[in-house]
């Protein structure tokens, strides 16, 4: 194990996958001679070579269009789009073409492309670059999608996304990025769909992912309640079995997330929840989420919109007293 | 160095296919929207000639004619574009959504220009691999207004790819005019601007549709970059089968462009040779319809699989 950040372990993650398969390659705007805007392909270029480690011009459309048609040429492609907010721009290659085109060919070619970006609020950066837009993916059939909230996970998540033979669009937080923690040394991979329950509890259980994992663990320090706090990890594929075990264990269900609450992936869950398991609830499941307002600029807005340890607690103490 | 016979050949089978799916779309037999490309025959029996087997293509809805020349397997298309299960795509994508792999076929596409960036990443993967297949992507002059096949245009000029952009120029953008929705009718100007080569043929030729494809896959698989090509058609048919095509274009002009027919014509130099040849493929196209209208649906349980590899 070392110790290093977040970025350090994407980093880490992305050479061990680039060593591994020479079809791995990377494209993305100030990604080889710069290095990257968070650094996460840091050092790449001048490992890998200026074609491997490709710049290309602020053109989410086209680079997500063309990592299709090199996935589908044999390639493993790994785009990176500066922030989630800028994949708007290339919906149609997301939506129409990537996430259909496995399917529409009747199972006959394999899409086997990662897409890695970041999201998140937090830092002031506004309306335009503080989204967490995974909802908008999960709409959508056909396109895993990962959000890891610890550096370990980010290492052994992404090499399990570029060795999927689906798309997979990976999520950063910015809010994590400088983040450090232990992760292990040599070959790390994390299977996509699996889960981790960070901590087991009594009283009620908490889901969530990427950053709002830590604010969940914040939330439950010193609240006097046994939260079971589960790190969804990815969601799509769902780790139901261990969402259904983990509620049939505490009998109460929250879950959190840093995106909109409406038509969110917390609703979603609090749907299938009370539906597969309404005899096990003691609550109603119940969704803290931010408000479903642009995220605005000026710290005390932002703070009242997005989730936070002391709105978080609230809602816990909701849900197991009522 | 194909001969007249192999492109009167192309174009009349393209012709019968169009024929029989018009007949089965009157009779309500046929799902979905029917873009047919009938007057524009010799572009995709030109171009397609032009390609190595295992080149990669992606096209538009109105992309059968160049899947059928590109040599893929008659039967399988036509069961596709039932939706039978048998097939190319086990009746899950339907016409506008043909792939093939080992025909280098990436797709036709629904959406306007939507697989311009397929073809551009998989002349990228060729560029990587330092291989020499060449990627051609087929669209029509409408789609030279989308913001996505301008940052195409842009980064397979900036990396020098392996790639063809050939535009069917045929003087409508679905049913509006050139001149309605282009600020500069000048294709290959527009074009040329990113720094692409860019070549002009009469589209209804296929010969000179062939020599100007060559050059330009000549070019590509010396790394020498992309050529965009303006290819001067004219589709004598509505857009899809509820157009007839005459509320937005003259009758005269219509029947200007019906005597450019590139079968006419090729009709016209090949004399008596031509008849049989045509009466064959009318013949094996008839059969091929007949025999795919007896495959079956698809299973029920495909609907919800295949969702991921």
């Amino acid at each position: 194990m070392s110790e290093m950040t977040f970025v350090q372990a994407i980093n880490a993650g992305l050479r061990q996958e680039l060593d591994r398969d020479p079809d791995v390659f990377m494209m993305g705007e100030d990604i080889a001679h710069y290095g990257g805007m968070f650094r996460v392909t840091e050092g790449l270029m001048e490992t890998y070579g200026e074609k491997r480690i490709l710049d290309t011009p602020i053109s989410e459309s086209g680079f997500v269009g063309m990592a299709l048609g090199a996935a589908l040429a044999g390639k493993r492609p790994v785009a990176e789009v500066m922030f989630i907010d800028f994949t708007l721009v290339a919906m149609d290659q997301f939506h129409n073409q990537i996430a259909k085109t496995h399917y529409m060919s009747g199972g006959r070619v394999k899409v086997p492309l990662t897409v890695i970006t970041q999201g998140g609020g937090y830092k002031g950066a506004a309306a335009q670059h503080s989204q967490m837009l995974e909802a908008l993916f999960l709409q959508v059939p056909g396109i895993k999608v990962v959000c890891p909230s610890n550096p370990a996970d980010a290492k052994g998540l992404v090499a399990a996304a570029i060795r999927d033979d689906n798309p997979v669009l990976f999520i950063e937080h910015k809010q994590l990025l400088g983040v450090k923690g232990e992760v292990p040394d040599g070959e790390h991979v994390v299977p996509l769909g699996k889960a981790n329950v960070v901590s087991l509890g009594t009283d009620i259980s908490i889901f969530s992912y990427s950053y709002c994992v830590t604010l969940v663990q914040q939330a439950l320090e010193g609240s006097g309640v046994s939260g079971e706090v589960i790190d969804l990890r990815t969601l799509n594929p769902l780790d139901w079995d261990a969402i259904s075990a983990s509620v049939k264990r505490t009998h109460r269900a929250l879950i959190v997330h840093e995106s909109h609450a409406r038509c969110g992936v917390g609703v979603d869950l609090a749907s299938q929840i009370q539906e597969r398991l309404f005899d096990e609830l003691d609550a109603p499941v119940t969704v803290c989420a931010a408000a479903d307002v642009p995220i605005p600029f000026a710290k005390s807005l932002e703070d009242i919109v997005l989730p936070t340890p002391e709105r978080i607690r609230a809602a816990i103490k909701k849900v197991v007293h009522g | 160095m194909p001969q007249a016979e192999d492109f009167y050949r192309q174009m009349v089978r393209l012709r019968a296919v169009e024929n029989e799916l018009t007949k089965l779309s009157q009779a309500g037999q046929l799902r979905g929207s029917l873009h047919l490309c009938q007057g524009q025959e010799a572009v995709p029996a030109g171009a397609c000639a032009a390609l190595r087997q295992d080149d990669y293509l992606t096209c538009t809805y109105r992309g059968h004619g160049y899947v059928l020349a590109k040599g893929l397997d008659l039967d399988l298309v036509i069961r596709e574009i039932l939706g039978k299960a048998t097939g190319l795509c086990h009746g899950k994508g339907g016409k506008m959504h043909l792939f093939d792999q080992e025909f280098g076929l990436l797709g036709t596409n629904g959406i306007v220009g939507g697989g311009v960036g397929t073809a551009v990443g998989a002349a990228l993967a060729s560029w990587l691999d330092g291989k020499d297949q060449v990627a051609m992507t087929v669209f029509g002059d409408g789609t030279i207004n989308q913001g996505h096949v301008n940052e195409c245009f842009n980064m397979a000029a900036l990396y020098k790819l392996p790639v063809i952009f050939l535009c069917e120029n045929n003087l409508y953008a679905e049913m509006t005019p050139l001149e309605r929705s282009h600020g500069n009718t000048d294709l290959c100007a527009r074009v040329a601007s990113f720094g692409i080569k860019t070549d002009k043929c009469d589209g209804n030729d296929p010969f000179l549709v062939y020599e100007t494809v060559s050059r330009a896959v000549e070019r590509a698989r010396k790394s020498e970059g992309p050529t965009f090509i303006e290819a001067l058609t004219y589709r004598t048919t509505g857009h899809y089968q509820a157009d007839a095509g005459t509320a937005y274009r003259t009758a005269e002009e219509v029947a200007i462009w019906r005597d450019k027919s590139p079968i006419a014509k090729l009709e016209k130099v090949l004399g008596k040779a031509a008849e049989p040849i045509a009466a064959e493929e009318e013949e094996r196209v008839a059969l091929a319809v007949q025999s795919a209208l007896k495959e079956p649906d698809p299973d029920l349980s495909a609907a919800l699989t295949e969702v991921f590899a």
